[in-house]
């Protein structure tokens, strides 16, 4: 999102005082992602709640300055990328800075030498890598798959995190051992669950599942599996199959 | 025990192609036959490397862990961990569940220090739902307190094994006995000796009960000498000693390449303790130091573990003291549960003759004076609150160094998804880097230094 001052993280600011925040118009453009309230698939639903429309959060791009730390990392990473002849946009998408927490979205192309600048940069140093966790969008179409890294630096105490997609189609991003060697069995294990391919990886095998696995468990077209339980006379039907609240 | 020169394991069929050379199958006391079959054998005689199966059902590798080890005699050419044997699907689970019932799923992770998976997992809903700083001061205070109590036993659960692993039963019963009475407190205070699923999004399950303080004082009185007996019991030990000086070295460079942290990173001399650097629960207002050195050895490990069960003990000291000091004023004057009607969890527990259960008083409330009151406890604990979408990562400084949970949410009633970057994980990368080019046998106390739980591993 490139839109004006308003965010759509609820305009409603001080002034409002205690007014619900206002829905932006660019939120409104978003994708519907629930319908109703309850979950209810199989009988009408009469709760009158039926209508109701949940749309899906809006993309975050935080606008300058981040506060906190954060422009000061982003402008190390900045100076950094420039001399080694990456342009700062070229090699992020976009920044976000969201409840304290600050995360640049990196092309996946320019991970490793992004990874590399936040390692090595003197005003940076980023030394510890808190491993890579996998995250499953199947509705976001072309970036599906998220990898997400927790990165620690221990010279200026400060945390950055960053996020990098590839397509269902495409699960391939480049991988981060030749940086971090701590993010060896992380990959594999996103691999795992995920089926995100981490290219040039030394040795790209399942961890947690057995070798012959059929499947990334943790995506989300993946069953959570289970049998319906009978109790009293009653079946509870396995959790993934039960009502729930959207 | 049988052996066969066949390029695949008898019953092995396809699956062990990879397998070259004699395959030895060992079904137990059987040794003296394995030694004088390979003396005979001509593989003896060139000098091959043999490859070993150690786990996942052994006795000292802490669990179901299995180490595949390449053996030059006596020597460790290659170890290759291969873990996934407890693999139970706790991050997957909790998407299905509401944001308040995930944490009865993260306890059972790392099984040894339930509490700390909790907190962190808490701590990023908290975050998420930007309630951090309106968590009441005494569920706060519990938190600490339960956490250092936590702390003990994780620590004795790491040590103890450690002395039984090198043949030494007695340090094995004596740490035993002393996490006995840890535990005990843990049980007075959640009902249950692990899986607590105490901490709660906004607050603890439920404030101390009666005489809950005087217990613990009179643990703190009584445990720093089961402490010394511990510390007299091993620290000159010419065995333990022996076996853990010098053993599984991993230095500073290496334990950040890696990603290593608590004691492990604390034993080769930096003081990084995200308690004090990035403080959480109000960690800030206690004294306590970081015990550090810089043995970089398994033996170095275990100093740091004792001298930090000296600090929890401490920090459970000025706990204490602050919640004696505030008097039992009462849930609704020094509540341990967030006041936000949306988030709190309505009812309080209490104890009745038949059990823990949701207080009398609230009942009452609920059936028979507000029909609103009803309908509110009703939608909260059949729907749950919904958490506003967006990501965090919050990470606590747990027995075994900084565990995390990155807590993602799509604005619903349950977790999107939810991650434990859990440090056993991370350390059990490290033993090839500790361990290759040692003895087979510094190989149990170096894993045994890391302290890996493989609830926590696998999760």
């Amino acid at each position: 999102m490139s839109g004006p001052e308003d965010t759509g993280q609820g305009g409603a600011g001080e002034e409002d005082g205690n007014l619900p925040a206002r829905l932006g118009e660019e939120r409104l453009a978003e994708p519907v992602v629930r319908t109703g309230m309850f979950g209810v698939q199989d009988s009408p639903d009469t709760s009158g709640y039926g209508l109701l429309r949940v749309y899906r959060a809006p993309v975050l791009d935080s606008p300058r300055p981040y506060g906190s730390y954060f422009d000061d990392v982003a402008d190390a990473l900045g100076t950094a990328l420039e001399a080694a002849g990456i342009g700062f946009s070229d090699a992020i998408e976009r920044v976000a800075a969201d409840r304290g927490e600050l995360t640049f979205y990196v092309r996946r192309e320019r991970l490793p030498e992004v990874a590399a600048k936040l390692r090595d940069d003197p005003a940076l140093r980023f030394e510890l890598c808190g491993g890579v966790s996998g995250v499953h969008y199947p509705d976001d179409t072309g970036r599906e798959l998220r990898a997400v890294y927790h990165l620690l630096s221990i010279t200026h105490n400060r945390r950055v995190r960053l996020e990098v997609t590839a397509p269902d189609a495409d699960p391939h991003i480049p991988s981060l051992v030749g940086v971090y060697p701590a993010c060896n069995w992380h990959e594999r294990e996103t691999w795992d669950f995920f089926g995100i391919i981490f290219d040039g990886h030394p040795a790209l095998t399942r961890i947690e599942m057995p070798d012959d696995w059929k499947g990334h468990p943790q995506r989300k077209d993946y069953p959570l599996g289970g049998i319906p339980v009978e109790y009293r006379g009653a079946k509870i039907p396995a959790p993934d199959q039960r009502r729930h609240y959207s | 025990m049988t052996s066969s020169s066949t390029p695949h394991a008898a019953a092995g069929g396809s699956d062990a192609d990879a397998a070259e050379g004699r395959v030895y199958t060992v079904s137990g006391e059987d040794w003296d036959e394995i030694v004088a079959t390979a003396l005979e054998s001509e593989d003896f005689e060139s000098g091959e490397r043999i490859v070993i199966n150690m786990g996942p059902q052994h006795p000292s590798t802490h669990g179901v862990l299995r180490l595949i080890l390449t053996l030059e005699g006596e020597t460790v050419a290659e170890v290759r961990p291969s873990i996934g044997y407890l693999h139970t699907g706790i991050e997957k689970n909790m998407e299905f569940r509401t944001w308040t019932q995930g944490v009865t799923f993260c306890t059972r992770a790392d099984y040894l220090m339930p509490l700390f998976n909790e907190i962190a997992y808490c701590l990023g809903v908290e975050r998420l739902l930007g309630i951090e700083d309106k968590v009441p001061e005494r569920a706060q205070i519990i938190r600490v307190l339960m956490l250092e109590i936590n702390r003990i036993s994780s620590h004795l659960g790491g040590i103890a094994p450690m002395g039984l692993e090198l043949g030494a039963t007695t340090i094995y019963t004596q740490g035993a006995r002393l996490r006995e009475r840890v535990l005990d407190l843990l049980e007075l205070v959640t009902g249950l000796r692990m899986n607590h699923a105490f901490m709660r999004p906004g607050g603890v399950a439920q404030d101390l009960p009666p005489g809950a303080l005087e217990a613990i004082r009179a643990f703190l009185d009584s445990a720093p000498k089961l402490v010394r007996d511990l510390h007299s019991l091993i620290d000159a030990n010419p065995i333990f000693i022996g076996r853990n000086k010098g053993v599984a070295y991993l230095d500073l460079a290496t334990c950040m390449a890696l990603g290593v942290t608590g004691p492990i990173l604390r034993s080769t001399g930096l003081p990084w303790d995200l308690r004090k650097s990035q403080p959480y629960c109000g960690y800030e207002s206690y004294e306590f130091d970081v015990p550090v050195n810089d043995m970089c050895d398994a033996y170095g490990r275990y100093l740091i573990r004792m001298q930090e069960i000296d600090q929890s003990m401490r920090i459970m000291r000025q706990c204490v003291d602050r919640l004696a000091a505030r008097g039992s004023a009462g849930p609704d004057s020094d509540p341990v549960m967030i006041r936000d009607a949306k988030i709190g969890w309505p009812a309080r527990l209490s104890l009745g003759p038949d059990g823990l259960g949701p207080s009398p008083e609230h009942i009452a409330h609920i059936m028979g004076q507000s029909m609103e009151a009803l309908i509110h406890h009703f939608k909260l604990i059949t729907e749950g609150f919904r958490v506003p979408a967006g990501q965090v990562y919050a990470a606590v400084e747990s027995p075994r160094g900084e565990l995390g949970a990155h807590v993602v949410s799509d604005g619903g009633t349950r977790p999107y998804r939810v991650h434990l970057r859990d440090p056993s994980f991370n350390h059990l990368q490290s033993v090839a880097a500790m361990c290759e080019g040692g003895q087979v046998a510094d190989l149990i106390p170096a894993i045994a230094s890391l302290d890996p739980v493989m609830g926590g591993v696998d999760r």
